[in-house]
Order: C-alpha cells, then structure tokens, then sequence
C-alpha cells in the first residue's frame, strides 16, 4: 500500500529516493550513460568534433523547491546555482554554462523574484559560469510554493580524467571538507524558528574552485561527491555500493558545529544525515592526502578540511563508524523523510 | 556549559570504560526501558565497550511502537472528514496502521500536519475556527503535562474546535507488568531520564522493595549511560536494590511538581493496550470528566485503540526483552525501516529499527 503513491520520504535523498529511481527511472532510463549513476552524466560528442576534441561533457540538471525560500546564509537562488555547479565539479567538469528555469506562483512579490535572481548572477560569477538560457511559467496560486528553480548545466573534463562514486581505492584517506549539517539545520531553522540554532548560516556554496585547484595538483583523486541530501552518511553509502568497498570513518573528526548538535540532539535527528550544500567529500590516494588537504584549506571553501577515515578491503559496502567513546556503529543511509520524535 | 560536549568526552568515556570491562561481573541482564536509550547506546556504540557479562536489553519504552494500530486506524477514519485537521508528532507520520499510515493518507489528500508541540495545535485551532484540529496524544509522562496544559488553555479561550485524541500511557506499572511475568530475567533497570524529570524517583520504589531489582534514572549522553551501567553494576555486586538518580542535572526524587500537578488536574488513569504486548492495567491516561468535551473519542465517537498485529509478528517478546530484534524471521527481510511488519521497527526509537540501523 505504501508504494502506490508518492510521499514525501521519495524526496528525502535516502532509500526511498534511491528505490523510486531505481523502480521507475532507471527501468525507463537505462542506457550506458545514466547506468553511472553520477552527480552528472558523462558523455563524449566524438573525436571528429573539433570543438570538443577527446574531451568528455557533463551534464546534469537538479530542481530547487526548498522552504522558505531566503534563509541566513543563503536563498534558492544561490542554491539554484551552486547545487548544479558542484553536481558538475564533483566529477572533474568545469562548469561552463547553465540554464535556469522559474515556475512562479502567481501573487509572488516582485521585488523577492528580483532578490533572487540578483543572487543567482552573484554567485554565477563567483563561480565563474555564464547562465546562458532560461523558462519562465507561472502558475495559480496553490498550485506552487511561491518559487520552484531549475536549473540545468553543462562542463567540460580535461581528456583523461575519470572521477565517479566507483572509484574508490582501498587504503584511500576520505576527505571531507568541512563541518556538516549546516545547511539542513540553517533552513530548519528559518522554516520553523527554532531559536536554538539562530546563529547558525548555510554553507551553500560554489566548490568548483576549489576542486580545480585540487585536480591541478596531479594528486590521485579517485571520487569527490558533495553530500547533499540523505548528508554524509547517505553520500558514504553510496561511494561504498558503487565501488564496493568499506568504509571506517572516526566520530571524533568529523565536525559538527554546536548548534547542529543541539538541534539534532532537540529533533532527534543524526548529523550524518542532515544536508550540506557546500561540503566535498573525496578518496584521495594516501600519500597525496596531506598534499589535497592543504590545497582544501587554503582555497576558501574547505578551510576545517580534515581526514574522517578511510577505504577498507571488503566488498561488503559497510560504512563503520568509530564513536567518540571507542564503540563502533553502522553508518547507513537515511531511510524516508527526516521527521522529528516526541520525546 | 553546553550539557552535550562534557558528557561525549573520549578521555573520560575510555577510562570509564576501562574500569566497566575490568569488572569481574556475573552475567546479567540490565533492562533500558526507554527508546531514546535505545538509540543512544547502538548510536554510541555502547554494547561493545561493556563486559561480554553484561547484557543490555531493550524495553517497551517507545511511546510510537506501543501505540495501537487500530489507534491509527481510527484516526485515519477521522480526517476523512474534511472538516478536520489532524496533528500529529512527525515519528507518527511513518506508523503503519492495519491499511496505511498518516504519511500516506496525507498524500492521498488529508489534512495531516506535523507539529512539534500541542501548542501549535491550539494555536491552528485558533487560526481556523471553521475546522476542527485534532491531535494525536501518544507519548509517556514527558509529553502529557504540555497536552494537559493545552487542555487548559483550550478550557479558558473557551475553544469548541480542538480536539485530543489520547492514545498516552504511563511507564512505572508497565515495568510492574513487565516484571509480574516470569519469560525474562531482569538485573536492571536503566530508567527513563525523561520521564523521571516529571514523576521523580519515588514511583519507581516498588521495583527495589517489591522485586528486589536495582534502579538507575540515567541521562542520554554516552557518559550518563555508561556511568548508570557502572552504578547498576556496584549496587548488584554488593547486594543492593535502590533508586538512584544518574542524571542529577534533570531529575530529583519528587520529580516537576508542577507539572505533575497539571496532568493529574487534567487527565485520570485507565487501562491501555499496547501494541504487540496487550492490555495492562492502569497504564494509560483519559480525559477527566470535566475536560471530556476535548476528547476526540468521545465527540466523535470512536473506540479504544486494540491490536490487529499479525500472528507471527515477535514484536510482543521483543518488546518484553525475551527476544533479541535479530531472532525474529520478518528482521532486515519482511521487515525493515522502509516497510516494517511490527510496532519495534516502526519509530527510529524502537529497538528492531535501532538494531537495523546501527549494529
């Protein structure tokens, strides 16, 4: 009974996402470019294009309906733009060019659409990307939540590079670039006023220069993934079924701003599966690690970048974590809607 | 102070945790009673620092699993009713009721909303004086002061449009029913925290006198729950049965007079069912007389919650401690947090989803 409608818990990014893609998507879908399941897709135009040489393009579109719709930290136009750019970064691309699609509500005050839209070009110049092509719908009133975005993007990967979630090597250091939750916990926050964490910003931002800066280093990146929603554990999860790996990370590096612990702590909620939109996640060969971290640090996205564990030799797609008191747990993706308990 | 930090500290939980494995135990059964221990301790990796002797079972202590499915039935058959909005603690929303759950009545186009406090309920009673909000009151003595402080609210704003559906239960005489059966040995208790910062210490008493059986009110922080293994543990190997309190900071031996004072004004004991366990005497919580306007039983006329479990469903034993979550043969196949079979997978708390999640 529960699958013969969509709810809510088919958005969330955990399970349930995964089994409508795979259920209904994938079984239409399917052909050698979408089988990668990727951030975005991967494809090559032909060596005979002269434009394009042997390099490869990637492709990915993403939907933003979040509510409210400006939080501390960000708005869903910044989201709009960073999601799809650091869906392209995160497997080697440079993002070029976007579109940008509206379905606007009628009775959406003017002077908010205009906010928006100002923050879109700010961070597509941060981002070094030219928004190129757009849509615009308006619907009834009722019909949408005020603002729904979609954008859409395309890059280009220098010939030879192949990142993807299969990647992974054993004995692999996980990098992951700053502290989580952020993101997930800021627009809670602004949705529903929870005072506890007021203090708290978004970490919406654009990665690709810093994934630059860390491909130009030749060091042996072998996945990076940005772990949005479903949050880390569910991005970890991932990376291990597709390379078949394990996975062991540490509690105690993994940061986690105080709010963030407090908020989960109030809802009940576990901060590896709250969202971030400004956090990589990379498998980087051991001995260039120290080399990647530095770069991270020093490129003004991944300033708390620190090693949160590494890749282990089973097959068994196992995410462990080591708890801060010396216990060991398993770290699994989120399964449905994240709802918050009684008590 | 910021209450999280000070008591996940790795130095201290490694040297208490040196001190737990060097004891010479007997093998024992220490029970946690509530589900937010439950998740605490798989969360924390707790089970594996202690000794192979002691072994921590889990209780029946998540008010969503207990909740009847025929409750959720009967409150699906309610919002049918387009006049009426139904409020609901978001862990509900998943519930499986006998055909379905909130969350996918809600996608079929009922007016289902989450709320995190009563309080929002009262005031959407307010804001919509055409509809009808009701709200489904499942949880222990943590939740009922607030629900029982709305009902007052509700009496002086004079509102004829809000509605409790009262599903609540209360902890000490299910441990009382618990411990009348013989099917499993309990050492232990690790008593609820929060629970115990609204009734206090004293109704535990029975437990030490009648039964014998040691009593520690814990916090939820690995280190509250690590020590209150280690204070369970000295009271057992030197012969003794108390209450003590753990979690100072939360709880004292009268409990939050107030609130208490509040929910007696309101409600008034009665029996309940429990889902995959059964009826126990005494353990539930109805609407006094005077406040029997605001009950949603009544006004709309409808039942008690029962349980329409399936027969193989091993939640009664696993709710009961006698059965660990992995011996049952629905586990991780029929059923799991996507589509669980029985009350114990239903809620992140419950002990089967704990053990699904993280062991």
């Amino acid at each position: 009974m529960q699958n013969s409608r969509i709810t809510l818990g088919h958005g969330s990014g955990g399970k349930l996402s995964h089994d409508l893609i795979e259920s209904v998507f994938i079984s239409q879908f399917w052909n050698d470019i979408s089988a990668r399941s990727d951030d975005s897709a991967v494809f090559s135009l032909g060596n005979d294009n002269g434009n394009i040489g042997d390099k490869q393009l990637a492709f990915t579109t993403d939907s933003y309906v979040v509510k409210p719709i400006t939080w501390p930290g960000g708005d869903i136009g910044k989201l709009a733009v960073c999601g799809t750019v650091n869906d392209l970064a995160v497997v080697g691309a440079t993002p070029l060019y976007l579109s940008a699609a509206f379905v606007i509500e009628e009775g959406l005050l003017l002077t908010t659409l205009t906010e928006v839209v100002k923050s879109m070009a700010e961070t597509a110049a941060e981002a070094n990307i030219k928004i190129v092509t757009g849509d615009t719908k308006v619907v009834e009133r009722g019909s949408a939540d005020g603002l729904f975005i979609n954008t859409a993007g395309v890059g280009v990967i220098p010939s030879g590079l192949r990142i993807s979630g299969d990647g992974a090597k054993v004995g692999d250091a996980i990098i992951l670039s700053g502290s989580i939750g952020d993101h997930g916990i800021a627009v809670l926050s602004a949705r529903e006023g929870l005072v506890f964490a007021n203090e708290l910003k978004s970490d919406v931002a654009p990665l690709n220069h810093m994934i630059s800066a860390m491909l130009n280093s030749g060091s042996s990146i072998h996945v990076m993934r940005d772990p949005t929603r479903g949050g880390l554990a569910t991005t970890l999860k991932e990376i291990a079924k597709q390379s078949k790996v394990a996975i062991s990370i540490s509690e105690e590096k993994i940061p986690v701003k105080q709010e963030v612990t407090a908020a989960c702590e109030m809802l009940g909620y576990d901060p590896l599966h709250v969202a971030n939109e400004g956090k990589l996640i990379a498998c980087v060969a051991r001995e260039d690690a120290d080399k990647v971290l530095d770069i991270m640090r020093n490129s003004g996205y991944g300033q708390e970048a620190t090693i949160i564990g590494e890749v282990l030799a089973e097959s068994s797609a196992m995410v462990m974590m080591k708890t801060k008191i010396g216990g060991t747990r398993i770290v699994d993706m989120l399964v449905g809607e994240m709802l918050p308990r009684i008590c | 102070m910021k209450l999280v930090d000070e008591f996940r500290d790795s130095a201290i939980a490694k040297r208490l945790a040196s001190k737990l494995q060097a004891r010479k135990t007997a093998a024992v059964n220490l029970m946690e009673v509530c589900g937010t221990h439950t998740v605490a301790i798989f969360k924390h990796g707790i089970r594996q620092i202690l000794p192979q002797s002691v072994k921590l079972i889990s209780g029946p202590g998540c008010p969503v699993c207990v909740t009847p499915n025929n409750d959720i039935d009967n409150a699906i058959t309610l919002v049918q009713d387009t006049s009426v909005i139904l409020t609901t603690f978001g862990d509900m929303m998943k519930v499986p009721g006998t055909s379905s759950s909130f969350q996918y009545e809600k996608a079929a186009g009922a007016d289902i909303r989450v709320v995190y406090s009563v309080l929002d309920a009262l005031q959407m009673a307010r804001d919509n004086p055409d509809r009808k909000v009701v709200f489904l009151g499942v949880g222990f003595e943590t939740t009922t002061p607030t629900i029982a402080a709305a009902i007052l609210e509700a009496q002086r704003l004079k509102l004829n449009n809000f509605f409790l559906f009262p599903a609540h239960k209360v902890v000490p005489p299910a441990m009382r029913a618990l411990l009348s059966s013989d099917d499993v040995k309990i050492d232990g208790f690790i008593c609820p925290g929060h629970v115990s910062a609204i009734i206090g210490s004293k109704p535990y008493e029975f437990i030490a006198k009648e039964y014998g059986i040691p009593c520690v009110i814990a916090g939820f922080e690995p280190l509250d729950i690590m020590l209150a293994i280690d204070m369970l543990l000295d009271q057992i190997a030197s012969g003794k049965s108390q209450i003590e309190i753990q979690y100072r900071r939360a709880v004292s031996a009268e409990g939050n007079v107030v609130a208490l004072g509040i929910l007696n004004r309101v409600f008034e004991v009665t029996d309940a069912y429990w889902r995959g366990i059964g009826e126990i005497p005494g353990t539930g919580l109805k609407l006094r007389a005077e406040y029997r306007k605001f009950d949603a039983k009544d006004v709309f006329g409808i039942e008690s919650g029962y349980d329409t479990e399936k027969e193989s469903c091993q939640c009664g034993d696993i709710l009961r401690g006698i059965l660990d979550p992995p011996s049952c043969s629905f586990f991780g196949k029929a059923c799991t947090p996507e589509h669980p079979v029985g009350p114990c997978m239903v809620s992140s708390e419950g002990s089967c989803a704990a053990w699904y999640l993280y062991q």
